[in-house]
């Protein structure tokens, strides 16, 4: 469902710019609201979050499909952790379906996915890792990487038990926007991959922005 | 009732009733052969490596990596490592979940009518969630691990807008799915209700499971050979088996 915002970047409390191949991880307090901003178009940020007073309670994937009986993410879509709890609830959204279902690359599943000698090509997963051991404060290790959202990624299930991965349905400008219902971890990685046409092989810089309301 | 013959086709034959749950070694070679004995179960099930049980399933790279949303014959059960952990040999039922989750404690009380212990001994309603949190802290494992499961025998379906439907009548009695281990597996599983089953009082359905000895892999074996992702996952098999792997 296509929901505009009525935020302006002028009145931001915080902006960043994440270049493909890097991570963000920051706290997002109760009431404010995170927008992350496809720059260019067509990118994936693949995101995690994270109860920010307990890690053990995370965003679910598969809780979150199940609670509100559809595969997909947007406007209306409250984010379930495995507690049961909503994390964030989408509360705008100019791109109108995100994927949570194809998980994150990894430098692993690349080799199964493309070709064993491409291990060695930088992944989301590897952004994650790095992460967690440069935020030794969070004491989140691997066990903590579950199945994330893949914000503009356009992943349709078919009737029949297909899995397509189609061309991105976002485009420059386009955005998606959270607000937290408890102070939460976002972990995002702006993901790297050279292999998946979907971002026409061009992985390209996302922006983040939070408004304390 | 447990029966042990080491030395025929079937090594080991096994019962788990519904509302019920285990976890077992499987070795590579070997297949586990699952049996819907009155139809309708839903077995929730979890992997590991044995060795290093940082490498588990992995539901969103076993789905992307075949481009699929159900789970059938020919399908491959990956880790987050690349590597297969079993192998669908087999499979009568057509479709098994492993998007729908885990049946959670409070989910089960709101549905259903809870049965305590303490009235109802062993005839007492367990959820999903408790019987792998039992079953995780056997092998020192917590919720931390606790991943997006297997849900054999059942099928949770979507339509073009993303809709999701259960199918209520998916597994018949005898209906069965087979696997075959490609490496040593830890195995953790339930016959507690898939989380979307709606019946009218907690279903208690009994799983029939079998130990065999597989047959070896051949070159033009289904599984392997049923998309090029699946012969380089066999690839990463070899050379963790080739380099000391179990």
């Amino acid at each position: 469902m296509i929901k505009v915002s009525p935020r302006h970047a002028d009145n931001t409390i915080y902006a960043k710019t994440i270049d493909a191949g890097d991570y963000w991880m920051h706290v997002v307090e109760q009431g404010q609201t995170l927008r992350i901003l496809d720059l260019e178009g067509n990118q994936a940020a693949d995101t995690l979050f994270y109860n920010a007073h307990d890690v053990v309670e995370r965003y679910s994937a598969i809780d979150t499909i199940r609670e509100q009986r559809n595969v997909y993410l947007t406007a209306g879509s409250d984010l379930i952790s495995n507690h049961g709890n909503v994390l964030l609830e989408i509360i705008a959204d100019t791109c109108g379906r995100h994927d949570t279902l194809g998980g994150a690359c990894a430098t692993e599943s690349n080799t199964v996915r493309y070709a064993l000698e491409k291990k060695c090509m930088h992944a989301c997963r590897d952004s994650w890792l790095l992460a967690v051991a440069e935020y030794p404060e969070f004491d989140m290790n691997k066990r903590d990487i579950t199945h994330n959202i893949n914000f503009f990624m356009n992943v349709p299930v078919t009737e029949e038990g297909g899995l397509t991965f189609e061309d991105g349905i976002s485009d420059a400008g386009k955005y998606v926007e959270l607000t937290a219902k408890m102070d939460v971890i976002a972990l995002v990685s702006n993901c790297p991959q050279l292999n998946n046409p979907c971002n026409a092989y061009n992985p390209t810089p996302i922006e983040v922005l939070i408004w304390d309301q | 009732m447990a029966e042990i013959f080491p030395d025929k086709a079937i090594m080991y034959e096994d019962e788990i009733p519904g509302g019920a749950h285990w976890s077992m070694l499987m070795r590579k070679g070997t297949t586990l052969h699952l049996i819907d004995k009155v139809g309708g179960v839903n077995v929730g099930m979890l992997f590991y490596n044995p060795t290093d049980k940082l490498e588990r399933y992995n539901a969103p790279d076993t789905l992307k990596c075949q481009h699929t949303f159900k789970l059938t014959k020919g399908h491959c059960l990956y880790s987050d490592m690349g590597r297969i952990f079993c192998s669908i040999i087999d499979d009568s039922v057509g479709w098994h979940d492993t998007v729908g989750g885990n049946l959670t404690d409070a989910n089960m009380k709101k549905k259903w009518a809870v049965k305590t212990y303490q009235e109802q001994r062993n005839d007492w309603t367990i959820s999903g969630e408790h019987g792998f949190l039992v079953e995780l802290a056997k092998h020192g494992l917590n919720q931390r691990d606790m991943s997006a499961n297997l849900n054999w025998f059942s099928r949770m379906f979507a339509d073009d807008e993303g809709n999701l439907n259960f199918d209520s009548a998916n597994s018949k009695a005898g209906d069965y799915v087979d696997l075959r281990f490609e490496m040593d597996t830890l195995v953790l599983f339930h016959t507690c209700p898939h989380p979307l089953n709606s019946a009218t009082d907690y279903p208690k359905k009994t799983l029939i499971y079998q130990v065999r000895k597989a047959a070896p892999v051949a070159d033009d074996d289904f599984c392997m050979n049923s998309r090029p992702e699946n012969q380089r996952g066999f690839q990463n098999n070899a050379i963790y088996h080739l380099q000391g792997g179990q």
